[in-house]
């Protein structure tokens, strides 16, 4: 068996109807999960992000984004082991409020978290941390015996740890590419 | 103001579509009642069903080098070309589907003949796209025959609504020629040349396998120029088959499961293999772990993704086949090899003694799928297009078919669709009206397609079929004698009368079961340009031999049910 690791996929696209369907189902054929999924525009006028985290083989995971990287309306797909990124969750958490009441310190626990109160009233509070994924399970595993009522996480988002997002030097030379073929 | 309807005839027009094939029905009838308006630039083929449109329009494809396109309508009309649409896909094959759709309101409520046609083809297809209004039309046609037919090709569905059929617009076409997502032919790097020649350059045993790549390149010329310069033999695949004379001193036949010995040893010989537009399917590569594992791989494809995909490559060099050959053959040394490619000769001799002879000059007995290929080649000298369907009929076609010119041999390759060949062929001959086409088939897959012969009645299509009938679905019965303890589940046919069904459609037809009649019913049968039916009555338990069993490595080849090859 080839080692299996995280793997954060970064997929650019055309604003499309019905791409999102194709990504997912390149996953689906090479048999691979999909763990997260968030879906956005980017700061490029037409051009969006959808960014997926799943396990598996490098080779595996490599080929699913070079089918991807083949669908027409895919611009450029980027992969990356969790140290070549900066990443983030977001995490909501509704807890019973007089149950946190009890805790005693909630200021401590939540300044140890580094989690913030969003809403609360009589009887729920929501608790909202940004994090990884093994902190916001953290948070949740100490709010769990003050009543946790609903614990939502979004899809992971990132940005890579080079200078500049790497679509936007693509999407430059291909303008250019299309100068010259106008001129032709 | 036109409307979209006629805006699709327009632009079909301007893409250089003279010849589309198709089905009317209720959610396209727009479009076919514009087409009367067309009558002069587009020839309509009315098939029989629309299975048979796209593989006709696929025929037509592979032998013109250009789109094949096809309209049905929605729903039924849709889902019936869904086959055709994966074999389009997996043997890159320029197709432009457009189906028909109910109106924009009425989609997503199970209105009558819908279908989410574009979440049924999104992934089979290389690129779809539903047509909502009619000022769309010109666009998305522009744009669906430029990524049908550029890179590595595929098939493009296009779903027309009724709505953007009736709808009005103010027609102008404009050739697609730039997609920013999308880049068909990437520029090979010059790295990656500068080690592929290194290694050409030093290379004492190489060996090419090319595929189809060739084909769509239009690379035969480049590919014979680049092998003779560095004296390096070549096998084909399957679907590369004709892109290099059969003559061609080099050309070593094919590849494969049941490809030719020489190749098929030497891949296990050489020191460098140089693989070209062709992406090592299992049936060519056998067990994958021990394929030509002391060989340094270099693999020239326009597919990125293709390189490295099975096979682990020394070189990957992505681009468009000819370009890079003529660059490689510009760079690298002129070479000889004179034992190494005297070598193959002594594989091809055994060969020849324990397989092919027997095969096509077995002197006496039931006749034999291999005799009649080969007469076939005699009679025709080469020039015919050969179209195949799939199994044994497919692979004797593939063995025993000699090629005098390019655009010579359609096939079902990465898909294996039963059913393809006599609709393929209609399109061929459509494609192709002054060459001779011909069709090898086997009595299980003619009647897949079967209503076929309508075409034929209708468009009188000058088609020759040579139907190699054992009375078996023959490949899988090979297959359960082999490795299945001759349980023969399912795969005895009982045949209708093909005189008869042939008659009822008004094709010449014409049964062989002695040897002494094969020649000349050849003779007659390719004596003239109108439609006919030679139904050839064959061995019943004939097997394709030399076969690498599955699970084997590509050099260990059964010559026949209990020899195995053994370097002499």
């Amino acid at each position: 068996m080839m080692e299996e690791k995280e793997y954060t996929v970064t997929i650019y696209t055309e604003n499309q109807i019905g791409l999102l369907s194709q990504i997912t189902n390149a996953f689906t054929r090479h048999s691979l999960s999909i763990w997260s999924l968030s879906a956005g525009a980017t700061s490029l006028e037409g051009v969006h992000n959808i960014t997926i985290v799943t396990r598996g083989p490098e080779k595996k995971v490599k080929e699913t984004v070079q089918q991807i990287e083949k669908r027409v309306d895919v611009i450029k797909v980027f992969f990356y082991t969790a140290d070549k990124i900066v990443y983030r969750e977001l995490a909501l958490y509704k807890v019973a409020t007089d149950g946190l009441l009890e805790c005693g310190d909630l200021e401590a626990l939540l300044s140890r978290f580094n989690a913030k109160i969003v809403e609360m009233n009589k009887t729920f509070t929501v608790i909202q941390k940004t994090g990884h994924t093994d902190e916001t399970a953290l948070l949740h595993d100490a709010l769990k015996p003050y009543k946790v009522l609903q614990f939502v996480r979004s899809g992971r988002i990132s940005v890579s740890k080079a200078m500049q997002e790497p679509v936007f030097k693509f999407l430059r030379k291909r303008e250019q590419e299309q100068k010259q073929i106008n001129n032709q | 103001m036109i409307t979209g309807s006629e805006a699709l005839w327009r632009a079909l027009v301007a893409e250089g579509v003279d010849t589309v094939f198709g089905y009317p029905g209720g959610q396209i009838m727009p479009v076919y009642d514009s087409l009367c308006d067309f009558g002069d630039r587009i020839r309509h083929i009315l098939v029989r069903h629309e299975q048979g449109a796209i593989h006709a329009a696929q025929g037509y494809a592979r032998v013109k080098g250009t789109p094949g396109v096809v309209i049905v309508t929605s729903g039924p009309g849709a889902t019936n070309v869904i086959t055709g649409v994966a074999d389009a896909m997996t043997d890159s094959t320029p197709v432009v589907v457009i189906t028909g759709q109910v109106a924009t309101a009425a989609l997503g409520t199970d209105a009558f003949q819908e279908a989410d046609v574009i979440g049924l083809t999104a992934p089979i297809s290389k690129w779809n796209w539903q047509i909502r209004s009619a000022d769309e039309v010109a666009w998305a046609v522009a744009r669906a025959f430029y990524i049908a037919g550029t890179g590595r090709p595929g098939p493009v569905v296009l779903d027309f609504t009724r709505d953007a059929q009736v709808g009005m617009t103010d027609f102008h076409f404009e050739p697609c020629r730039f997609i920013r997502s999308y880049i068909p032919e990437p520029t090979p790097s010059e790295l990656s040349i500068k080690q592929a020649v290194a290694l050409l350059d030093a290379a004492e045993r190489p060996l090419v396998v090319f595929g189809q790549g060739i084909t769509l390149s239009h690379a035969e010329d480049r590919l014979r120029a680049f092998l003779e310069k560095g004296d390096i033999p070549a096998g084909s695949t399957l679907l590369g088959l004709s892109a290099l004379p059969s003559d061609f001193p080099l050309y070593q036949g094919m590849i494969g499961m049941h490809g030719n010995v020489a190749p098929n040893v030497k891949t296990g010989e050489c020191d460098v293999l140089v693989a070209i537009g062709m992406r090592f399917d299992d049936r060519v590569t056998g067990t994958v772990s021990t394929y030509a594992r002391q060989a340094k791989v270099i693999h020239i494809d326009i597919d990125k993704s293709e390189i490295g995909k099975i096979i682990p490559v020394e070189v990957g060099i992505r681009g468009d086949a000819g370009k890079v050959l003529a660059i490689l053959t510009e760079r690298m040394q002129a070479r000889k090899h004179p034992e190494w490619v005297a070598g193959f000769a002594a594989c091809r001799a055994v060969e020849e003694e324990k397989v092919i002879g027997p095969e096509i000059r077995p002197g006496s007995g039931l006749l034999r799928m291999g005799e009649v290929v080969d007469g076939v080649s005699r009679v025709t000298e080469g020039k015919a297009v050969i179209v195949t369907d799939v199994g044994q009929n497919q692979m004797m076609a593939a063995r025993y078919s000699r090629f005098a010119a390019g655009r010579s041999f359609l096939s079902s390759g990465g898909l294996g669709t039963m059913g393809f060949g006599l609709p393929a062929a209609i399109g061929a001959k459509i494609a192709a009206p002054a060459r001779p086409v011909c069709l090898f088939v086997g009595d299980g897959g003619i009647q897949m397609t079967l209503q076929e012969f309508g075409t034929i009645l209708q468009e009188q299509v000058g088609v020759k079929i040579v139907l190699l009938n054992n009375n078996w679905l023959g490949n899988v019965r090979q297959w359960q004698e082999l490795f299945y303890g001759q349980r023969y589940s399912q795969t005895r046919m009982l045949n209708p009368d093909y005189s008869l069904i042939a008659a009822a459609y008004g094709i010449r037809y014409r049964a062989v079961e002695r040897r002494e009649d094969l020649a000349e019913a050849l003779q007659e049968l390719f004596s003239d340009d109108r439609p006919a039916l030679l139904d050839v009555h064959v061995l019943e338990n004939g097997n394709v031999m030399p076969m690498v069993p599955p699970g084997r490595g590509i050099d260990e080849i059964l010559l026949s049910e209990n020899q195995w090859y053994r370097p002499q």
